[in-house]
């Protein structure tokens, strides 16, 4: 019989290798839930997983996909790292599109290389608001940062579907619950030719080693750890667990909010009732793949990147229905805290040992 | 004083030991109660136990004695079914046994006292005691038992009253009650007195003893040598996992259980620091805080002062405002208004741990894992906790990593402590070293006021010693030592002065020499000093 044994230490390799783990054990169970649909196993997986990536269209746009789970993925990876859980990040990006956006519309048709840096800060402070409620509410009420912040991201899906269907419709627009096209002075410029992947791809990296460098070598990424690892003993040092809840939510609200603009300023272009096909949440599942690190962080964003991709594709290839790739990164998410009792305990073999 | 106390005592238990033990010679015929041969238990990188053997006979108070980390516990744990071992036999009542859960242990008459209890604050006692039973049945038959039972071994509890209300020492009588209501052949207790004062430890062992004569018996686990002595027949001392000697307490000097103990002569008892007594450099004046939460304790106009040079001991019973203390000196609980704390003639009552810090205040919590350093990470970040600011190891905001490994190298290295360099994560440190390095990493920031809260306790011998001449060290260099411990006998030996604390108050504080045991003890229970007069 096989039973678990507490390890004395955590183990580091299984740390590593349990991301590795997981994705094969979810790769192993697209395998049956391919096989119950009837769907030859291995032509789906080659569609969800290996043809997107066959052209340079294909990983250019594996790149657009990634940035705002990259920038969001690793702005949360902070917070969690502190026992931070700020779960309304689509909220924060919705804030930060709109805010950005609203910049965009405000100065439609007005030239000038300041109009997207001014979109850019809007996005990132709309971002920082939205996270400051629950930030507020936290260390003054001690209100769940969880709760206030995820139903804080439907009051934000709303006030973007108000403004869009009302005051910020477009004129021309047929009465289409859309803003207008924004002008290309707001809008980000690409990187590679012939594809969407924009600067926002490179604000992504630049923040993955900014976070990096933060995390690991400064007085403010140790209190993070201190704080997130053992609270009392962060008191006892005289770092602020208020300050740190509010660096880590409004940081998230940061990123995510710049993720928002990047989006409606980069591949949509526009304000749309919805602008994201919920980056705020897979971003969770992003964090924690990517093990609370900048650097896994971006491994793992581009792995759910590729999720949504072959999402697509099989969808237009095999005609599988969009939710198999919901149900993919689930899989991928619970597989992956499954394997995760491995780095605290081993798997042993019961035997009848000495008395 | 103190000494003349004792030698009475343990002139009247040797006699009494002696007559046992010819009972025990006696009896040598006939088989043990349980008797464990070739035990052996690995942990990963360590061998807890090494083929260790020892029998306890009915009726007998045996003691297992041994630093920390010389493998006592895993051995009471193997016995009580919690750990398996990975070879070795155990014989109960002659017949060899698979003990593989406590539930088969309780079946043959087993039960062990934790260290830790595992009550809940907010149930009652008869509650808490129903709770750990297999079948509690009727709860009035329950309570009932519960009073027949204390009364009849002078523990005296109330079945109904909420465990948040009881004292350790009652905490601890509910633990040894809920053991006898199964009616045991073999009682386990894992260092039962650490947590009571003088006057309750007599009690627990009027009431050991008399278990004992009745023909219960009992595995005393403990590295308080004064303690076996006085009540243990036979003794078993382990050192790194092996049995290393087997001897009669009473027939032993406490020195000589040491030298077994540890392996090596000790070295000379700690004394007070001689410095010349300088300037005051920490001043607590009208110190009152209420508890933080409702199993807290509330400080009362708290007032002392440590001079330079000096070692102030705060003595008493765990849970009476200690941790209360120690966070209110920290600044982990800023006081209510500036004056009511002062470091070198700063006010900073208001001030966090980091000013104080500044300030020359330096603390070691009572906790060490998760308190006073974080268990998942290395010694290096550890030393960087407390010590970024006053050694400088930041620089613009980033760390300065070889200035802090340097730091960390220096602490491990001055206090001898064992682990495999910097890089080691907290929590792979047994106790004792891990409280060498914290102790050692406030010391070396060269503090002008040293708070310790319980600086030996769970630490082994050779590692106390080593602690507690640091502390005196670092006052004869100028440095104010405040000190507060559960442990009487330690506080005696190295304070110039010493006060206790109890429910959250401070008594008067008194100098070493006029203090003694009995009245420490009674202060300890919240009497003045006049009553304990009144008392001798």
């Amino acid at each position: 019989m096989l039973r678990l044994e507490r390890r004395p230490q955590n183990s580091r390799t299984m740390m590593y290798l349990s991301p590795v783990f997981a994705l094969a054990l979810t790769l192993a169970a697209g395998v049956v839930l391919f096989s119950i649909m009837r769907v030859d196993p291995a032509e789906a997986l080659y569609a969800f997983f290996i043809e997107p990536l066959t052209t340079t269209y294909g990983i250019t746009e594996l790149g657009v996909k990634a940035t705002p789970l990259i920038l969001i993925g690793v702005a949360l990876a902070i917070g969690f790292r502190a026992s931070v859980w700020n779960i309304g990040a689509e909220g924060q990006l919705t804030l930060g599109a709109i805010a950005g956006g609203g910049v965009g519309l405000a100065l439609y048709e007005v030239e000038g290389f300041w109009v997207l840096p001014l979109m850019l800060a809007a996005a990132i402070a709309g971002g920082m608001a939205w996270a400051a409620i629950p930030a507020f509410l936290r260390t003054r009420f001690n209100a769940n940062e969880i709760l206030v912040s995820l139903m804080l991201t439907y009051v934000a899906t709303l006030l973007l579907s108000y403004l869009v269907h009302g005051p910020w419709r477009d004129p021309g627009g047929f009465n289409f619950p859309e803003s207008r096209v924004f002008h290309d002075a707001a809008t980000l410029p690409i990187i590679v030719d012939g594809s969407r992947l924009h600067l926002g791809f490179a604000l992504a990296l630049f923040v993955v080693v900014a976070t990096w460098v933060m995390i690991s070598r400064t007085l403010i990424g140790f209190q993070v750890r201190v704080i997130g690892s053992a609270p009392r003993a962060g008191q006892y040092a005289g770092f602020s667990q208020n300050a740190i809840i509010w660096l880590t939510l409004l940081f998230g609200g940061a990123c995510a909010g710049l993720a928002g603009v990047v989006e409606v300023a980069g591949p949509i272009g526009q304000l749309l009732p919805s602008i994201s096909p919920g980056y705020g949440f897979t971003a969770i599942i992003v964090a924690f793949v990517g093990r609370l690190h900048p650097l896994g962080v971006l491994l793992a964003g581009l792995l759910m990147a590729l999720s949504y991709l072959g999402g697509e594709n099989a969808q237009i290839s095999l005609n599988l229905p969009l939710a198999v790739t919901g149900v993919f990164q689930g899989l991928l998410l619970f597989m992956l805290l499954a394997c995760d009792v491995l780095i605290r305990y081993r798997i042993r073999l019961r035997t009848r040992s000495a008395t | 004083m103190s000494n003349r106390h004792s030698t009475d005592h343990q002139e009247q238990d040797r006699q009494t030991s002696v007559e046992e033990e010819r009972a025990i010679n006696g009896h040598a015929t006939t088989t043990p109660l349980l008797a464990l041969s070739g035990i052996t238990k690995s942990f990963p990188g360590t061998l807890a136990n090494d083929h260790v053997d020892f029998d306890v006979a009915p009726g007998e108070i045996h003691a297992l004695l041994g630093e920390n980390g010389a493998g006592k516990s895993t051995l009471v744990k193997i016995i009580y079914g919690i750990l398996k071992a990975d070879a070795g036999q155990i014989a109960w009542k002659g017949e060899p046994v698979v003990i593989d859960s406590p539930n088969t242990a309780r079946r043959f008459g087993i039960a062990m006292v934790f260290q830790h209890f595992s009550l809940f604050d907010a149930l009652t006692v008869v509650e808490n005691i129903a709770l750990g039973m297999d079948e509690p049945g009727d709860m009035a038959a329950l309570e009932a038992r519960i009073e027949q039972v204390s009364h009849s071994y002078g523990l005296p509890l109330h079945p109904r009253r909420h465990v948040h209300s009881l004292s350790v020492g009652e905490r601890q009588r509910i633990e040894i009650v809920r053991c006898l209501l199964q009616e045991p052949s073999l009682l386990v207790m894992d260092e039962p007195t650490s947590v009571l004062t003088p006057q309750e430890v007599e009690k627990l062992f009027e009431t050991l003893r008399r278990l004992s004569d009745e023909g219960m018996s009992i595995l005393y686990i403990s590295h308080k040598l004064d303690e076996i002595r006085a009540l243990c027949h036979r003794a078993t001392i382990l050192r790194l996992g092996r049995r290393v000697a087997d001897a009669v307490p009473s027939e032993e000097t406490s020195r000589s259980l040491a030298a077994m103990m540890m392996g090596e002569e000790l070295q000379g008892e700690a004394r007070p620091p001689t410095a010349t007594v300088g300037e005051v450099r920490l001043r607590v004046s009208h110190l009152s805080l209420p508890a933080a939460d409702e199993f807290g304790v509330d400080l009362k106009d708290v007032s002392f002062e440590v001079r330079g040079g000096e070692i102030l001991g705060i003595a008493g019973v765990a849970g009476n405002g200690q941790n209360e203390l120690t966070d209110a000196l920290s600044g982990e609980r800023p006081s209510v208004s500036p004056g009511t704390i002062v470091i070198d003639e700063t006010e900073c009552g208001l001030k966090g741990p980091d000013a104080r810090r500044a300030l020359g205040l330096c603390c070691v919590p009572e906790q060490r894992l998760g308190h006073g350093a974080v268990p998942d990470m290395s010694l290096a970040e550890n030393s960087y906790l407390t010590a970024h600011h006053r050694m400088g190891l930041t620089r613009h905001g980033i760390m300065r990593s070889d200035a802090r490994d340097t730091f960390a190298d220096r602490v491990i290295d001055s206090f001898r402590v064992k682990c495999n360099g910097h890089q080691s994560q907290a929590s792979s440190l047994s106790g004792g070293n891990l409280q060498k390095f914290i102790v050692g990493r406030e010391i070396s920031q060269d503090p002008g006021v040293v708070v310790v809260s319980q600086p030996t306790w769970g630490v082994d011998a050779g590692s106390a010693a080593a602690i507690q001449s640091e502390l005196i060290k670092l006052a004869e260099a100028g440095s104010a030592v405040l000190v507060i411990s559960q442990d009487l006998d330690e506080l005696m030996q190295i304070s110039n002065r010493i006060a206790a604390i109890c429910a959250g108050a401070l008594s008067e504080v008194i100098g070493i020499e006029q203090a003694t045991v009995e009245g420490m003890g009674l202060m300890m229970g919240g009497a003045s000093l006049e009553d304990t007069h009144a008392e001798a």
